[in-house]
């Protein structure tokens, strides 16, 4: 039975049921008698005084109930939209979190910032009443550029010279020292363009208050409900933490963006609470674009000392981060503890030092985006690598083996506060060389000159860190939050399990992973497994999904549920079979009393559980309930190899992608058809990074790539098909063996596509996005 | 303004403003919210209807135009017992995740098999050009629209 539905298996997903049918339920699709609309008005400026606001005309506006500015909210005792990790400067001072209102008050600080709100009975007139608000607005000049930042305006009084922190990491001294020793110097200029996340569900809230109760109901867009439940508590004062329930349903796509609490479900828990009655607001995509927390945005310099053998001595990065115009829920973690301490890659490189500057800018909030921080890194790495494997004249990839850490130097220690637990980058590269016969690609690249094109091949062997842990190292380097998940397996009277989690899927397929778990622990058929999530007021405070931890942390905490229900089942069955607890084994679903004939069922042990006819009432509570809390000893550390193969028409500046090949290890894979499909669609990201996606503001901070006009999502004709395979090295420290898989593809991508490109091209450095006319042009120059 | 229409094989007169969209008449007054909206800028796909036999994007046709017609929307293709092939694609082949996309994404692949003969992987890839997936890498899309069309 649990072969076909166990551990291993591709087993075709639950979910699916609901969503090809259209019966799925989004926070859109939910609808309370009697709601109201709400609409936005938002700063066309991206830097002004926002002086007196007019709500009159608004408010007088057909069909509108009300209207609220952030002086509303504040007189109400509703706080800042808090950032949730305190990272400290190398000088030891904290950073600078400067308020952040969740409705504007007295500045505007990017385009599209919220500064008051119009409930009204539908949503057209809420958009009448939205247009109608007046707002004085003196403009002040925007410091949008990134790389002058710190010798701008400071937006905000609190950060002079705009600056967050001034982080580093690592040892400079010893850094230095190797690059004395250096034989040869890699440098390289590399810009992570910035990236608008664009999960195709846009952000949605439905905010329901009882008066009779006290309570609060939030459906919303949310990766993780007790977070925002938290923050919206006990930070921002919506309401005690035991009057608000946080319920987010079938969630289309979040890759990071829906991890954080936004201005726009505050207001709307907020409104309902005033207006008593059901307030809903769901973006269109334009704010999406505006409003949504971007992702990526940094400028580095970076530098790779190695030895005449090639050997790595050293690495030097240097890197500013937008932080855009307010710290979003995560924003400090991602290019500090999420980018720095990554940057040893799979190579043993001795020394390592890191600065990384966060600056404000007057643009959208930037967080995390799949994979956070660990795509920077990879990026930054992995192009100095293959540029180095370049200038000095050896084959990239045996420049990587050169310099790889060996399977046997696990656990490994890095320069930059890591332990790696395990793994075997060697094997993931020949995989990977195999399937892209690179042994074959001269041939290929003749064939391609013949015809007039250019061909390049580049690599990319990233690390990354996933199930951020464990909680009281995070909590000590500022994370305001633990980092456990939780899990209870309910066996109900007849035998079957229900699975409560704290995880949340939007598009990870928990209800299927997760129900493959226990048919493989308890023997349960995997139909009769019904997995839920979401909703905190079903379960324990937990920490939801982002950086690839569902399984990892929650899998692990059910695996340890379960354990607790075999250990009470023997206890039952021992009494039901009069034999030693010690002499009862449990495998496949029964209960057996070792060199027998005598065993009980899963099911037979259930049923006695709850109608306790022969039972040890007085040493054993009925019933099969079991919770557990898991944190993790460690970050899991899945690693892989990309390599990607591209041809280039030079009368076009068009790269198109011939090959990409992943080979990933992930440890152990729980359902391999669900592992690829997410390594697929962080591929996808990766590519889009690489050759399409750009969120370009211009100089007096205007959005330019506001809709899917300007920004150009990856769509079906842009992506080629992908050879994904696997190696394995189980993670040492979890019960399942299992590293996660959600960023791999986005994380490991975009460096082998531009390293392709670059050596396509012959050029060292290429701005990303690779469009057609960036490409043309540096063919021009070259 | 009065419209009538058949959706899914069921008559409906309605009084709707005329500005009314018809992606709103399908969500808002019919509840079918299978139906979605991820843009409302006709870019995205999720809102994708089959009107008159024709994949249409609902989140841009206004209620006028859709006075008298007859819809299709992913409600209407199949029930859990008896699915349309496209659905059991989608399913057997994971060409979904989050499901968001996944309605618009059927009812663009069942026009594109119905209208054409002998696809191939590259024609599959630019008939899908209209519908966006944010979570799938298209690639198990692409599988499943092939595997639907061997079928269908
Ligand atoms: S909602 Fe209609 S195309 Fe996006
Ligand atoms: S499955 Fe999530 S957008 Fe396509």
């Amino acid at each position: 039975m649990t072969a076909e539905t166990g551990i291993g298996a591709s087993v075709k997903r639950k979910e699916d049921a609901r969503f090809i049918t259209g019966t799925g339920r989004y926070t859109d699709d939910v609808s309370a008698p009697g709601q109201s609309y709400a609409v936005f008005a938002r700063s066309p400026h991206a830097r002004a005084k926002l002086g007196g606001i007019d709500t009159s005309a608004a408010a007088a506006s057909d069909g509108v109930v009300a209207v609220f500015t952030g002086a509303d909210l504040q007189a109400d005792g509703i706080g800042d939209l808090p950032c949730g990790w305190m990272v400290k400067s190398k000088d030891g001072s904290d950073m600078v979190q400067p308020p952040h209102p969740p409705l504007a008050i007295e500045r505007v600080n990017y385009v599209g910032e919220p500064y008051a709100v119009v409930v009204a009975e539908t949503l057209e007139a809420a958009k009448n009443g939205a247009e109608a608000v007046q707002a004085d607005f003196e403009e002040l000049p925007a410091v949008v550029d990134l790389k002058n930042a710190a010798a701008a305006d400071s937006i905000h009084d609190a950060a002079p010279n705009n600056q967050c922190y001034d982080w580093e990491l690592g040892d400079g001294a010893a850094t230095d020292a190797a690059f004395e020793r250096a034989h040869h110097v890699t440098r390289l200029h590399i810009v992570n363009n910035r990236l608008i996340p664009n999960a195709i569900e846009p952000r949605a809230a439905l905010g329901e208050y009882d008066a009779a109760a006290g309570s609060y109901t939030l459906h919303t867009t949310s990766q993780n409900p007790h977070l925002e439940r938290l923050v919206l508590a006990a930070f921002v004062n919506v309401a005690p933490e035991a009057k608000l329930r946080v319920i987010s349903p079938d969630v289309g796509g979040g890759f990071g963006s829906k991890i954080f609490v936004y201005a726009e479900e505050t207001a709307v828990i907020w409104a309902a609470g005033k207006l008593r009655r059901p307030v809903k607001w769901r973006a269109e995509r334009s704010e999406s674009f505006l409003a949504d927390a971007h992702g990526r945005d940094h400028v580095t310099d970076a530098e790779l000392a190695l030895a005449e053998d090639g050997e790595f001595l050293g690495l030097r990065v240097r890197t500013k981060a937008n932080m855009g115009a307010y710290l979003s829920t995560f924003a400090s973690s991602v290019p500090t503890y999420l980018y720095g301490t990554l940057l040893a890659g799979q190579y043993k490189t001795p020394a390592i030092h890191v600065q990384v500057q966060a600056l404000f800018t007057n643009t959208a909030p930037v967080d995390a985006y799949r994979g956070a921080g660990r795509p920077e890194a990879t990026y930054v790495v992995e192009r100095l690598v293959e540029t180095a494997a370049r200038e000095i004249g050896m084959d990239p990839s045996d420049l990587r083996r050169r310099n790889f850490i060996q399977p046997d130097d696990f656990p490994y220690e890095t320069p930059v506060a890591l332990t790696y637990d395990t793994g075997d980058y060697e094997a993931s590269l020949d995989k990977a060389l195999a399937h892209a016969d690179y042994a074959g690609f001269a041939a290929r690249k003749a064939a391609s000159e013949a015809s007039g094109n250019k061909r390049g091949i580049g690599f990319s062997c990233y690390i990354e860190a996933c199930g951020l842990a464990p909680s009281q190292v995070a909590i000590s380097l500022g994370a305001g939050v633990g980092l456990f998940e939780v899990g209870e397996v309910r066996v109900d009277v007849t035998g079957s399990v229900t699975v409560t989690t704290g995880s949340h899927s939007h598009g990870q397929s928990h209800e299927t992973t997760f129900a493959q778990i226990i048919s493989e622990k308890l023997g349960v058929q995997f139909e009769n497994v019904t997995v839920l999530h979401g909703d905190t007021g079903r379960s324990d405070y937990a920490l939801g999904t982002y950086g690839s931890r569902s399984l990892a942390v929650g899998g692990s905490a059910i695996v340890k549920a379960t354990e607790k229900i075999v250990a009470k089942g023997k206890k039952i069955a021992a009494h039901i079979l009069e034999a030693k607890e010690d002499q009862v084994d449990f495998a496949d679903g029964v209960f057996q009393v070792v060199d027998s004939n005598q065993s009980l069922t899963f099911g037979e042990v259930a049923f006695a559980a709850y109608v306790p006819a022969n039972y040890p009432l007085e040493e054993l509570e009925p019933g099969l309930s079991e919770k557990a809390f898991y944190d993790p000893p460690n970050f899991t550390y899945p690693a892989g190899a990309h390599i990607c193969e591209v041809e280039v028409d030079p009368q076009t500046g068009v790269v198109r992608i011939e090959k990409f090949v992943a080979v990933d290890d992930f440890g152990h894979i729980v359902n391999p058809m669900i592992v690829e499909g997410q390594v697929h669609g962080g591929l996808a990201q990766g590519i889009g990074q690489a050759l399409l996606e750009h969120g370009v503001y211009d100089e007096t901070g205007q959005l330019l790539s506001g809709s899917y006009m300007d920004y150009t999502m990856p769509r079906a004709d842009d992506l080629p098909s992908f050879l994904v395979d696997t190696t394995t090295t189980p993670c040492t420290h979890n019960p399942l063996g299992v590293k996660g898989c959600g960023e791999a593809g986005a994380i490991g991508s975009t460096a082998a596509v531009m390293n392709a490109v670059t050596n396509a091209l012959g050029v060292t450095e290429l701005p990303m996005p690779a469009t057609p006319e960036t490409v043309w042009r540096a063919l021009r120059e070259a | 303004m009065e419209i009538s229409l058949n959706v899914n094989g069921t008559a409906h007169s309605l009084e709707v403003p005329a500005n009314t969209l018809l992606s709103d008449i399908l969500r808002e007054r019919l509840r079918l919210t299978g139906t979605h909206v991820g843009c409302d800028t006709s870019q995205c796909g999720a809102c994708v209807v089959h009107v008159n036999g024709d994949a249409v994007k609902s989140c841009t046709v206004l209620a006028g135009q859709a006075n008298g017609a007859s819809v299709t929307t992913i409600e209407g293709i199949g029930t859990p017992d008896d699915l349309h092939p496209m659905q059991t694609a989608f399913r057997d082949n994971h060409a979904l995740q989050c499901g968001f996309c996944t309605p618009g994404m059927i009812m663009s692949a069942i026009e594109l098999v119905e209208k054409n003969d002998g696809l191939t992987e590259q024609a599959v890839r630019d008939g899908l050009e209209g519908n966006l997936c944010r979570c799938t890498g298209y690639h198990n899309i692409v599988k499943a629209v092939l595997a639907a069309a061997r079928q269908m």
